[in-house]
């Protein structure tokens, strides 16, 4: 039954890694706002907009 | 703030999508297939490849990591991007995620009906496809970290997290399950034994469920369900509670599959434990999903892709709602064994990963084409086929289970077994088998029409390979705020880095602690009369292990009155040291086979391979022709009696070279044993008369494969005898 150690350890480590891993975000201050990333996820970036009446896609990006 | 330019690569989301329709219709398809073979057991009478135990593995691998896999890249590779604001690490990189993960794909399609499998569930493929996964899977990994580091968002939205937890556990999971020794090019043998390997496999199997099927998709739900009801998820604080808790707790919940069964109690008090708990982070993450929805539920009336998505999550819910209650052993032991699992899972695959995938792929092809949903009013029809077809598939296969495991359990005031014939708990529950295959039906025609609006949508848009997209750059650590910093806090910002360091740190510290202890020590009680399989019945196992008998049958009498009543002394852990790998199975479809051996007459199991309906009367078993005409390939037998013996099997090295001597004697006797009965020798005779007349090879009955299947069976079980028990129970 030793085979249960072996996972238990590994069980361990990986629950060690993502502890690790879990601190080091909240250092990093992955988690000082909990708000802001809910909504800036909602916001695209991509210049390029659907345009559903014309078949081909725009080649005019407004530039910068 | 510098802004830059830069382009997203749609072109492999878009791949990702194609594969994922394409597979998830094959994989569909040869379920149903299955479900009409509970029905029709003939359909594909005589054509091995086409074999209920062969088609099966197919069936699991092809939904799992051909639909479900294929989905959660496209997802992955879309949101990633965005979510990081930079395209993808590598092109390359991708690139060789999306072929070496259809290569490998092709090759399971391939080798799983030809019969090369490693007979452990959702790990099937053999050694060479493992390594291909691994390398993959390392590859997606590299290139997933490698976006991380270069990105412009220096947060990590919380789908990220899960992606990350997804890729690390998996590629752990996947090696240590996939431990083995080759015998040759597509054979190995696992390098646990017994009661080690069912754990192992069913910590694997328990854990490709949370973290193939259910974290990447929790991350995919957290992109893409905001993204289409055009909302913030509802808590980000408690998205993060529950990504954490749920990674805490899922890996810990494998023995639960095991309950009742030889593994120690403790284990699986232990994974009963943690099954429970798992219920709190599952539902917390539902609710946040559908709460996220608030205020915007007149969207869901109209929108297709939130109602893919709200029975998703609701399916999630159910399942996860479920698992729990499964787990406790009072309810396991009804449930175990029985089509109520195949329900259970059901609900988890085809309404959280399919409708997951469903609504996804709605959403995603419209931008990724730069035009509108073809058909929102299709859309709209494959949406309630697809719920209709859950409900008329699961709802039968609950009563299914339930009705069959009561018939299982249920006694006469005599004492004795109601329904001690086992077909008659099959034949009982034939109308639900029915139900689950108009169901299934329903869910893939459903699919059918979304590939046809995916199509035309296609079609009508123009796609955009190279998306531009711009955002700021991310802004570096200023040199000011690392003034006088130690080596610790440079670390520290370098989460990658500090990851691998301390996984290198914490693997090599357990590996010298463990690695020892499992060479030198004895695992499980020892029971002397346990004696290593003969040759013959060593290759008659891998002809059970290559028809996937594994399948429908389990090989574990569980310690209650109504098992012992119907099969025999329930099953100890010792009995099962010899055996590489496991064969105790995950369900019944026939009975169990543990305590099988010297039941019947050699005779009874040559004609119930080759006709099971003439020694048992409406039986749903395949036959199996091929087994009884063809000849067995004794070619490997030394081979793999070497691997035994590498991996403590005590087959002494004389035994190894008179390993074909000592088949032919056993082959011999068992062919003596069916001269027994007159309708076998005439009809034996004929065969082998009418060969000589017409000058065809003809293979003697002890060379053919039944006879080592023969042997197989006539050996399981029987090692234990009264005597021994006593022995065992004052142990």
């Amino acid at each position: 039954m030793n085979i249960i150690y072996l996972l238990l350890a590994i069980s361990v480590m990986v629950a060690i890694i993502f502890f690790i891993a879990f601190i080091v975000s909240v250092k990093k201050g992955q988690y000082d706002d909990v708000y802001t990333p809910s909504i800036r996820m909602l916001f695209d970036d991509e210049l390029v907009k659907a345009d559903p009446g014309n078949k081909q896609p725009l080649n005019k990006v407004k530039s910068n | 703030m510098e802004v830059q330019q830069f382009y997203y690569d749609n072109k492999i989301v878009k791949k990702f999508i194609i594969a994922t329709m394409f597979w998830g219709i094959i994989g569909m398809s040869v379920g149903l297939l299955l479900a009409f073979m509970f029905i029709f057991p003939g359909i594909t009478e005589g054509i091995s490849w086409l074999s209920f135990g062969r088609l099966r593995p197919l069936h699991t691998n092809a939904v799992i990591f051909a639909f479900v896999g294929n989905a959660l890249f496209a997802g992955i590779y879309y949101s990633t991007q965005r979510l990081l604001k930079a395209r993808m690490w590598s092109d390359a990189l991708s690139n060789i995620n999306f072929w070496g993960w259809q290569l490998i794909i092709a090759g399971a399609a391939i080798t799983l009906p030809l019969g090369f499998t490693s007979s452990k569930e959702y790990a099937e493929l053999e050694w060479p496809f493992d390594i291909a996964i691994a390398i993959i899977w390392v590859a997606f990994g590299a290139n997933l970290i490698g976006t991380m580091i270069k990105r412009r968002q220096r947060h990590l939205y919380v789908a990220i997290w899960f992606y990350l937890a997804t890729f690390v556990t998996v590629a752990v999971l996947h090696i240590v399950n996939n431990i083995e020794i080759p015998v040759s090019a597509l054979k190995s043998y696992s390098f646990y034994s017994g009661v080690q390997d069912a754990l192992v496999q069913w910590w694997y199997g328990h854990n490709a469920v949370a973290f193939f099927l259910t974290t990447p998709f929790l991350g995919l739900m957290y992109y893409f369900v905001p993204k289409a009801a055009n909302r913030p998820v509802y808590s980000y604080r408690l998205s993060i509670i529950h990504f954490w808790s749920l990674i805490f707790i899922y890996i810990w919940a494998g023995p639960h599959h095991l309950l009742y069964t030889s593994l120690p109690d403790w284990a699986q008090n232990l994974g009963v434990a943690f099954s429970v708990m798992l219920l709190f982070p599952s539902w917390g993450g539902m609710i946040n999903g559908l709460l996220t929805l608030r205020g915007a539920w007149d969207k869901v009336r109209v929108d297709p892709v939130l109602k893919f998505m709200v029975v998703a999550i609701t399916g999630y819910g159910m399942a996860t709602f479920e698992g729990p209650m499964l787990s406790l052993k009072n309810v396991n032991a009804i449930a175990h064994f029985s089509d109520w699992i195949i329900a259970h899972v059901h609900v988890g695959a085809l309404a959280w990963n399919g409708f997951m995938t469903f609504g996804m792929v709605y959403w995603l092809v419209p931008r990724l084409f730069k035009t509108k949903l073809w058909s929102v009013k299709l859309a709209n029809t494959h949406f309630w086929m697809g719920t209709l077809g859950i409900i008329i598939y699961a709802l039968p296969m609950y009563v299914a289970g339930f009705v069959q495991a009561s018939m299982w359990k249920q006694f006469n005031p005599d004492g004795t077994l109601t329904y001690g014939n086992f077909l008659e708990t099959v034949s009982e529950i034939i109308p639900m088998y029915w139900m689950r295959a108009i169901g299934g039906s329903l869910y893939i025609l459903g699919a059918f029409v979304m590939l046809y609006n995916i199509v035309r949508t296609a079609r009508q848009g123009s796609s955009v390979e190279d998306e531009l997209a711009e955002a700021a750059a991310l802004q570096p650590v200023t040199s000011k705020r690392t003034v006088g910093e130690a080596y610790h806090s440079w670390l520290e910002r370098r989460p990658v880095k500090l990851t691998i360091f301390a996984t290198v740190a914490i693997l090599i510290g357990g590996m010298v602690q463990i690695i020892p202890s499992l060479m030198v020590d004895e695992y499980v009680p020892v029971i002397s009369s346990v004696k290593p399989y003969t040759p013959l019945e060593l290759e008659g196992r891998d002809i059970y292990i290559r028809e996937g008998c594994v399948s429908c049958h389990s090989q574990m009498v569980r310690p209650f009155r109504s098992e012992v009543e119907r099969y025999g002394e329930y099953s100890k852990a010792g009995e099962y040291r010899y055996d590489f790998p496991f064969l105790w199975g995950s369900k019944r479809t026939g009975p169990d086979l543990h305590r099988v051996g010297q039941k019947y007459s050699d005779n009874w199991h040559l004609n119930h391979m080759y006709d099971p309906q003439s020694t048992s009367s409406g039986s749903i078993m395949p036959s199996y022709p091929w087994i009884v005409q063809d000849a067995l390939d004794k070619s490997d037998t030394e081979n793999k009696m070497r691997v035994m013996q590498t991996l403590g099997v005590p087959y002494s090295d004389e035994e190894i070279e008179n390993a074909q001597a000592l088949m032919k004697q056993q082959g011999t006797q068992i062919e003596k044993n069916l001269y027994n009965d007159p309708d076998f020798v005439s009809s034996y005779e004929a065969d082998k008369r009418y060969a000589e007349e017409n000058g065809l090879e003809f293979t003697e009955m002890r060379d053919r494969e039944i006879v080592a299947l023969i042997a197989y069976l006539q050996r399981l079980g029987t090692d234990i005898k009264a005597e021994d028990l006593k022995q065992v129970s004052t142990n």
